[in-house]
């Protein structure tokens, strides 16, 4: 099994919620959440969760072209963009559902583009949540490059600047730019979180075919400190990521955080998993459920009553049912839009390439 | 209002799927996002969710049917509703929608279609005038995914007459010369208009002296394997027959046991059992012929396939890593393998990478047969029906159970010495059971 050769070592991992739901401290990692808190952060989960399966559907009933699933990466997601300030910039992958939502980023946008109506659909500064990046890691290095205009402009070290936070998956790790942005981030000391969920699988290439270490442990040979949390604790991603941005905006420079986690469901909903995984390990990463044990850890505190998960789940669906309907509302473009969107201003070649499209497409009315 | 369900691309750019199985049927309530069908595309087996809440009011492809994307395949009445009198099914084949979109457009693919009229192709360039009359000398010209058609149909190329651009063999040429081998010349029979879909399923032909079957899925499959196994591996086939009295006891007493009170024993988990601990001493019989580097790949591991007769046909899934499990775990392990096969819920991964196999034609009611090895592997075990015999035991004859054991083995690769040592093993492991205590 391929995990055999990355055994999770509970000294280096991060965590404070066992699979089972038990509170744990870290005496690098305190963490004192209100009640209200507590269930914001478990509608999050349970909100995100069902927003992903709605589109997963939609995806299979031919309203969208592809859906990369996030399911069972909702801690990680949930817990590191909670931690979020409102002045930080998110360079995400086109796996990044659960921060977009925390940022206030109506799903809806993200459903645009892959229902192909729409080629950018939000705008980056208005969510502080940038464009999703296909291209594997190349975010990583417009992160790096944000955050030393951050230092530039002046705007961190003061202890209430911003930062930002690249997201990356274990796959991007092999990628040059992913090793080029650590450099230039740790050189500069640059305000910057790094990021990484490692769901175990790029696509069908197994991690065991990215590193031969802990990915965690590649900080170190930059020169800035690595971090392994376990991926599926939503309580230890959102502590772990505070401090990060913590250090990145007192000036202390960037860390790399590697969420250990696993990705449930296929890598998008055009391959199949089972080609190239086997079933028991998934069964086995079943167990750690993200959702399951926090549900476990606020019954068994009294924080939250069947009342409450009633209440969330009816939420859940009613949000995954207006999503299903804005996606079937969403209207198509005219084709020439595309000419519209290269240039802030008027340009002379695309105005007579959009020309030419049009009379194209007349010959077909 | 009845709405249909059109078959999507769920895979980026594919044209067609096969309907596996339907989960619905026709009067059964769905709800949104209710699984409804699981079909096959090139890439995976895709359960596909209903769009629509409310009752199924027809179903418009049959199992095993291949269906262009962008076909209707389930019409849901909205829930409350009363069948209406005049059917609101469109016509099979018919690619035109029930109810034009307000756009005019055709919902087909993705989330939105294309307007109806807009997709122009260019006309194609008239096909080669030469008559193609005879099959063309030497080798004939095809596409290398026609080629593999051909080979997995056991069609040879050179017989048919190409209808393509300069005489090349066509896809449609290579089924047509299966379909009909008998009649060449004769016109196809016009299709009678079928009603959607379910009448009259596309894999049935029936006439008054015959039956004509469609062959596909698993069928294909299975033919495609056995021929290329049977033709390119030289087969032997030894018996033995071995007095298991001691290890039905065994299995009694195993059934007892709390470990396994989950799981069905039966005696094919002690020949399993005795097996892999022949293979273990006999690595050379889990290995394969590797033509193209002429090599023998000794395998390590023993990935043990097990012949399962399916709804769907024969499949043979196999159990990874089974020399590596203790007893109670391969009990588990194959219990729940052939429980999986015949639910149909067989993964790819369950179906490959198998290193050697049994086969129990006993559960058919007879002694023995010679079975042919899955590709790729060099033996297979075939385990006949276990029945009261008249046996020399001590001395005296008495009753008991005994059962043939049948091993076919790749004479490239195996010995009658290394086949006779590994079938003789085995029986004797079966024979007294302790054994298999003794050599673990």
């Amino acid at each position: 099994m391929t995990l055999d050769a990355h055994t999770v070592h509970d000294t280096e991992l991060i965590q404070l919620l066992t699979p089972e739901g038990e509170r744990l401290e870290h005496p690098d990692y305190p963490l004192t959440l209100s009640d209200s808190q507590l269930r914001d952060l478990y509608r999050d989960l349970v909100v995100v969760r069902a927003l992903d399966r709605e589109s997963v559907a939609l995806t299979r009933q031919g309203e969208l072209g592809l859906w990369p699933s996030l399911l069972g990466q909702e801690a990680a997601q949930v817990g590191s963009g909670r931690a979020l300030g409102a002045g930080d910039m998110v360079f995400p992958t086109y796996r990044e559902h659960g921060v977009a939502y925390c940022r206030g980023l109506p799903l809806l946008n993200i459903l645009k583009l892959f229902r192909g109506v729409d080629l950018g659909a939000w705008d980056p500064r208005e969510y502080g949540f940038h464009l999703y990046s296909i291209v594997i890691g190349s975010q990583t290095l417009h992160a790096t490059g944000y955050a030393m205009g951050i230092q530039r402009d002046g705007r961190h070290g003061t202890g209430i600047g911003d930062a930002a936070i690249a997201y990356f998956g274990d796959g991007a790790t092999a990628q040059g730019d992913v090793n080029e942005s650590f450099v230039w981030a740790s050189v500069y000391n640059a305000p910057i979180v790094f990021f990484c969920q490692n769901n175990q699988w790029a696509i069908s290439a197994p991690l065991e075919r990215q590193t031969r270490i802990p990915l965690y442990r590649r900080a170190q040979g930059f020169g800035f400190p690595g971090v392994r949390v376990d991926g599926n604790d939503v309580l230890a991603c959102l502590a772990v990521t505070r401090r990060a941005l913590d250090l990145a905006r007192t000036g202390r420079g960037p860390t790399l955080i590697e969420a250990f986690t696993y990705r449930m469901d296929a890598h998008t909903t055009t391959d199949d998993p089972t080609r190239y995984r086997h079933s028991d390990e998934l069964e086995a990463w079943k167990l750690k459920d993200p959702i399951a044990r926090f549900r476990a850890y606020l019954s068994r505190s009294g924080l939250a009553s069947p009342d409450f998960f009633d209440e969330i789940d009816a939420q859940a669906k009613r949000e995954a049912a207006d999503l299903r309907s804005a996606c079937l509302a969403l209207p198509d473009p005219p084709p020439a839009e595309l000419f519209d969107r290269v240039y802030a201003g008027p340009h002379a070649v695309l105005a007579e390439e959009k020309a030419a499209y049009d009379s194209y497409l007349a010959g077909f009315r | 209002m009845v709405r249909h369900f059109r078959l999507p691309d769920v895979g980026e750019g594919l044209t067609e799927a096969e309907i596996v199985r339907w989960h619905v049927r026709e009067g059964d309530p769905v709800e949104l996002n209710q699984t409804v069908v699981e079909i096959e595309t090139a890439k995976a087996i895709v359960e596909l969710p209903s769009p629509y809440e409310g009752v199924v009011s027809e179903l418009l492809a049959a199992e095993g049917d291949t269906v262009a994307v962008g076909t209707p395949i389930i019409g849901v009445r909205e829930p409350g509703e009363e069948p209406s009198a005049t059917p609101e099914a469109p016509a099979a084949g018919e690619p035109e929608p029930a109810e034009p979109a307000p756009s005019g457009r055709t919902p087909v693919l993705v989330g939105y279609g294309v307007k109806p009229g807009s997709t122009r192709r260019r006309p194609r360039k008239p096909a080669a005038t030469r008559p193609a009359a005879s099959p063309p000398a030497g080798r004939a010209l095809a596409k290398p995914p026609v080629r593999k058609l051909a080979r997995d149909l056991g069609v040879d190329l050179a017989s048919i007459v190409g209808t393509g651009p300069e005489g090349t063999v066509t896809r449609e040429d290579v089924r047509a010369s299966v379909e009909a081998p008998l009649a060449p010349e004769a016109p196809p029979a016009p299709e009678a208009p079928a009603a959607p879909g379910r009448e009259r399923s596309a894999t049935r032909r029936e006439s008054p002296d015959e039956e004509r079957i469609a062959v596909k899925g698993v069928r294909r499959a299975t033919a495609a394997a056995m021929v290329s196994s049977a033709f390119s591996a030289p087969h032997v086939t030894e018996f033995l027959q071995v007095d298991v009295t001691p290890a039905v006891k065994t299995v009694k007493r195993l059934r007892a046991l709390p470990e396994y009170a989950e799981t069905k024993v039966t005696p094919m988990l002690l020949v399993a059992r005795a097996l892999l601990t022949a293979v273990r001493r006999h690595p050379m019989i889990n290995s394969s012929w590797d033509e193209e580097a002429r090599e023998i790949v000794v395998k390590r591991r023993v990935n043990l396939g097990v012949a399962v007769a399916a709804e769907r046909g024969l499949l043979v899934p196999n159990l990874k890593d089974a020399h590596a499990l203790p007893l109670p775990e391969l009990a588990a392990g194959l219990d729940a393998l052939i429980r999986k096969a015949r639910d149909g819920r067989c993964e790819p991964a369950d179906l490959t990478g198998g290193t050697i196999t049994i086969t129990n034609v006993g559960v058919f009611g007879v002694d023995a047969g010679t079975p042919i090895l899955s590709p790729g592997e060099v033996a297979i075990l075939a385990v006949g029906r276990i029945r009261e015999l008249p046996w020399i035991h001590k001395g005296r004859i008495r009753p008991r159970s005994v059962v043939t054991l049948s091993l076919s083995f790749d004479h490239r690769v195996v010995d009658g010495e290394l086949g006779s040592a590994v079938l003789r093993e085995t029986g004797a492991l079966l024979e007294e059971p302790f054994r298999l205590l003794a050599l673990g």
